[in-house]
């Protein structure tokens, strides 16, 4: 599949754009490098708030991502194997948190499971309390990178066509199985690179975040919180943070690639 | 491949979204002369009345705000954004300002803010003091040491000698302000100016302490503005009577 673009040949206009898009996108990179305070780093980013933050990203962000799968596979099998009415329209909605800015999306949670919200005064009764906990983090999270894993599963999903599907169930495989030995080992590749999509999305979230959770050291306020928080007294803080949110974000792309390797 | 790389472009093109901040907009044609006013964000409907006042007080002149918090600003001001004039709400973020030589003259105090507590319209928690936010089960919401607004009730607390837990440390006062309106949290330490603004939509709740920790308000013109005269006029405007009276109506003191 790769093999065959090498003997193409590329138009000679699409270089300077190309390495001029490149640059644009990894200048900014190396400003910050050369921003980094290295003497004190390592104090920078092993601090307390530092470190809890760190912590607290890593953890929401995998429990987000968890529920992206629970609920966004499912989804991308609904959408892909099925056909009904308003199937396009129900789509769109899905995907909407992609082109909402987060911080829509965190007011909308607010105003959904906030104590004053849509279904505030029915989970009050019940004794839950979302807005200002770990919980609340992990709901703007995963309600921004949802769309995500059902993008990249539905489209894998529909690449892969549904014929040894039928196969196999012509073969008296019942639709779990179906699913469980057929469907999903064809679509791993993308289901991979969906949640690693949706742990980076989860691990960048700020606007959804800080509208809905609130901000308190160790409880909600994660790394790119303290990071837009240390800039107003520590710029070389802010700076160093950035930097390990970067390393995090570059490991997670390593990961992608291999992830993608695997088709 | 192809489904991860639109998912990616999909990526790229919510987070250009989350950064939908305010640019410099200094493209005036060429009949009109622009004045550029960097203010700090609690002076949004003041500046903005201020601002009308000004241009129809000079023909062919148009004024063009940038609001955020005084220490955004001063950082754009540091890294050479254009701008005449600067209003900021602490005289911190001020002191950066004339430290790097950026300002001309000296700044002029115009205007004061003190603490106020903000409820929702009900006040759920019954709250009527500064110590009642310590008592246990009110949900009450601050903004960060790190802002000024967070800093101001650091030292009014410890002064008053009230020990807080609050369930969340913001990083504006806009941000506190939300969770009270949006009825999540039970209280709120907020300017009395915030209170104001904010209307039917809180219950305000003055306290003593607050006098103790007063919020001034200094204002002075740049040193790179191109419009010095336009620059001065403006400052004389907050300073003078008309721009005070406006002021006080919004709940600032005087300085």
């Amino acid at each position: 599949m790769a093999a065959s673009s090498a003997q193409v040949g590329l138009p000679r206009w699409a270089f300077l754009p190309a390495v001029a898009g490149a640059l644009f996108i990894m200048l900014p990179l190396v400003a910050l490098l050369v921003r980094v305070d290295w003497s004190n780093f390592v104090g920078l980013v092993t601090s307390d708030s530092a470190l809890a933050a760190l912590w607290l990203s890593l953890k929401t962000s995998t429990t987000s991502t968890a529920l992206c799968l629970v609920f966004g596979v499912p989804m991308a099998l609904v959408l892909a194997r099925t056909e009904f009415r308003g199937e396009q329209a129900l789509r769109s909605l899905i995907l909407l948190p992609l082109v909402l800015p987060p911080v829509v999306g965190g007011i909308a949670l607010l105003y959904t499971f906030g104590r004053r919200g849509l279904l505030g005064s029915t989970l009050d009764v019940l004794g839950i309390q979302i807005a200002f906990s770990t919980t609340a983090v992990v709901m703007a999270q995963t309600f921004v990178a949802l769309p995500f894993l059902v993008l990249s599963l539905e489209g894998a999903m529909r690449t892969a066509g549904h014929r040894y599907e039928v196969v196999a169930a012509t073969l008296g495989a019942r639709p779990t199985t179906v699913f469980r030995r057929v469907t999903l080992p064809l679509v791993l590749p993308g289901l991979v690179s969906g949640a690693i999509l949706s742990f980076a999305r989860s691990l960048g979230e700020f606007g959804a975040t800080i509208t809905f959770a609130g901000s308190l050291q160790g409880v909600t306020r994660t790394l790119p919180l303290e990071i837009y928080l240390q800039r107003e007294t520590d710029p070389d803080a802010a700076v160093a943070l950035s930097l390990l949110l970067v390393l995090v974000a570059v490991l997670v792309i390593g990961l992608a690639r291999g992830g993608r390797g695997l088709g | 491949m192809r489904r991860l790389f639109s998912a990616a472009a999909a990526l790229a093109l919510a987070s250009t979204l989350v950064a939908c901040g305010s640019d410099d907009s200094s493209g005036g044609d060429d009949a009109t002369t622009t004045l550029t006013v960097f203010a700090a964000a609690s002076l949004t409907s003041t500046f903005t009345e201020l601002g009308k006042q000004f241009e129809a007080d000079h023909d062919g002149v148009k004024v063009v705000f940038n609001f955020a918090g005084s220490s955004d600003l001063v950082a754009q001001i540091q890294q050479g954004a254009p701008a005449d004039v600067f209003a900021s709400a602490d005289t911190a973020n001020m002191d950066k300002a004339t430290g790097d030589d950026l300002v001309e003259g000296d700044p002029v105090d115009f205007a004061t803010n003190v603490l106020e507590i903000a409820t929702p319209p009900d006040n759920p928690a019954n709250v009527t003091s500064l110590q009642d936010l310590a008592k246990p089960g009110v949900k009450v919401v601050v903004c960060a040491p790190e802002v000024p607004c967070g800093a101001a009730t650091v030292k009014v607390t410890d002064l008053a000698g009230v020990k807080l837990k609050p369930v969340s440390e913001e990083q504006s006062v806009t941000d506190v302000l939300g969770k009270v309106t949006s009825g999540d949290a039970d209280a709120g330490l907020v300017y009395v100016t915030d209170v104001t603004a904010a209307g039917d939509a809180v219950h305000g709740v003055e306290f003593p302490e607050s006098d103790q920790v007063v919020n001034v308000y200094p204002i002075a013109a740049l040193a790179d503005s191109k419009e010095p005269d336009l620059a001065a006029d403006f400052v004389s405007l907050v300073t003078g009577e008309q721009g005070q009276s406006v002021l006080s109506d919004a709940g600032f003191g005087a300085p």
